[in-house]
């Protein structure tokens, strides 16, 4: 090696690792930082579930933070934010798997042009918006029909399922765009249809990516805070049916935290707590089906 | 003949793929069509069930007919694929299991009864001869199999559906020597039931397992007929230069 050579090598080396340590920080960072919303939460909450006792916490049927003494039992909150995501996704996920099928297979080019940046504006809507249209248009209707408020379970999985619809369309139309032309055509030469072959090969085909659009739907809904309270009722109550009104855990957390001090404000960031344990294992539900489907 | 194919043009647009062509398909027996890349064969065959309405620009002119009826003019082209069925250049088994695989065409056609699927699962894949490879994996993923395996599991799944005729595009460009004589031996066992057309650009394939030749190129047909007499005294200098190597 000449000394030229040599030179330029030891250049491109120290050039190399300052991009490695850049990289390597800016890593850290994003990392750090999940590491330290975990320490706030875990270091906030668990003195709190300590001093009411866990079980109470989980399983208690009254949240009374006034009450002498008070209590703070988050069951009925648990149970609102799923049955919300439930009734979410039970209006969602079909109406957003049919149409991403007829978004990926049966879409004429032209409407196509049109409906994708819908469904794209669809995501991009701020969650307060939908909990405007959800409080003037379907609380009323839902009171209409049923004779009752108006505000509960079936509202919110309403407008939560149309809130996860562009997750779902999204995710699972790529998924069944990712299937490989050759199925659709072998399906054709035995003399099926096309749409026998999109319904029963190509989408059995697609079925990983429409789980994983699911299980992020399921986040989403979740997850969502201020269009749940505009809609939801917010009652800490355990609910009868699912036309009485609820409180999600997110709402729970939003309502009080603002008046909230000592145990209080813990049993509210204890809430958060069990929140992030609910995502933690659909994130993990997740990854072990994706893996048992690849 | 099962096939006549006569004066027949086609185009992608305004590529003219295949140029005035008119030969006939003979039923019971193999007809290979061989040629350089490019020349039109695997166009002309999956024009036979109309695999190439899918392109889209696509044009045919001409006739074809199958048992005497035109495959163009009857609207039922479903039923038209059924009757033709193809197996393609890749192996293209479906994500599922064996089983479901095999089941899927007769379930297309309206079989429902678990038994009679169960009887026909075993007839196609004791037919494509690995049934022996197969029987006791039945529910697991076709997808789990070998190359050579899966495509005799496509040609199981083309068979169940009780075609006439098999169309086969290069079916054994993407297998090792041994499962492609595996498949060559299954053809000759096949040719006795089944109109079998073959595009291969393997010479040798086609003089080992096939009858009849058609000789391709550039859209245009050079030289049809038996192919004992094609390979040893062809009547076009171009054929003879193209088997003898010197090109393509």
């Amino acid at each position: 090696m000449t000394k030229l050579q040599a030179d330029r090598a030891a250049k491109n080396n120290l050039k190399e690792n300052a991009a490695h340590a850049v990289f390597f920080l800016i890593a850290l960072m994003s990392i750090s930082a999940v590491i330290l919303i975990c320490g706030f939460l875990f270091y906030n909450g668990i003195p709190a579930i300590q001093k009411v006792g866990l079980w109470n916490f989980l399983s208690g049927n009254t949240w009374a933070p006034s009450d002498v003494p008070p209590k703070y039992g988050i069951h009925p909150m648990i149970l609102g934010s799923i049955y919300i995501t439930g009734a979410a996704l039970f209006f969602g996920v079909p109406l957003g798997i049919l149409a991403a099928v007829f978004m990926a297979r049966f879409c004429p080019k032209k409407i196509y042009a049109l409906a994708k940046p819908c469904v794209n504006l669809l995501a991009g809507i701020p969650s307060i918006v939908y909990g405007f249209f959800g409080m003037v248009s379907i609380v009323p209707l839902v009171r209409k029909v049923f004779g009752v408020n108006g505000s509960g379970i079936l509202t919110a999985g309403i407008l939560l399922g149309i809130m996860i619809l562009p997750t779902i369309i999204g995710i699972s139309e790529s998924a069944l765009r990712a299937v490989p032309n050759s199925y659709y055509e072998a399906s054709l030469g035995l003399g099926a249809s096309h749409e026998r072959a999109v319904f029963f090969v190509e989408l059995p085909a697609a079925r990983s990516g429409i789980l994983a659009s699911v299980i992020l739907g399921i986040g989403r809904a979740v997850g969502e805070t201020m269009a749940v309270i505009m809609v939801a009722g917010n009652q800490a109550r355990v609910p009868d049916n699912i036309l009485q009104g609820v409180r999600s855990l997110t709402a729970n957390i939003v309502l009080e935290m603002s008046y909230a001090t000592d145990l209080h404000r813990g049993a509210l960031i204890a809430t958060g707590v069990v929140l992030f344990v609910f995502i933690m294992i659909i994130n993990v539900i997740f990854s072990i089906l994706l893996r048992r489907f690849k | 003949m099962k096939f006549d194919i006569s004066a027949v043009d086609l185009y992608y647009g305004n590529f003219h793929a295949i140029k005035n062509i008119s030969l006939g398909i003979a039923p019971q027996e193999i007809t290979a069509f061989i040629g350089p890349s490019g020349c039109g064969k695997t166009t002309l065959l999956k024009t036979l069930n109309r695999m190439n309405d899918l392109i889209e620009g696509f044009s045919v002119k001409g006739e074809i007919l199958l048992d005497g009826n035109d495959i163009y003019e009857d609207r039922d082209v479903n039923l038209l694929r059924k009757r033709v069925g193809m197996v393609f250049q890749k192996p293209n088994p479906f994500p599922m299991s064996i089983y479901d695989n095999i089941a899927f065409g007769p379930r297309t056609h309206g079989i429902k009864k678990k038994t009679l699927l169960d009887e026909i699962v075993e007839r196609s894949l004791k037919q494509a001869a690995i049934w022996e490879e197969a029987k006791d994996r039945l529910k697991k993923s076709a997808l789990s199999f070998s190359g050579g395996q899966q495509q005799r599991i496509c040609i199981a799944r083309t068979l169940a559906v009780e075609p006439e005729v098999l169309l086969m595009d290069e079916p054994t460009s993407a297998l090792d020597p041994i499962s492609t004589a595996a498949i060559e031996d299954l053809l000759i066992k096949l040719r006795d039931k089944y109109t079998i057309v073959i595009v291969t650009h393997n010479m040798q394939q086609a003089m080992r397992i096939s009858d009849k030749t058609a000789f391709f190129m550039l859209g245009e047909m050079v030289e049809y007929g038996n192919t004992e007499k094609l390979f040893s005294k062809p009547k076009e200098k171009k054929t003879e230069e193209y088997i003898t190597g010197r090109f393509g």
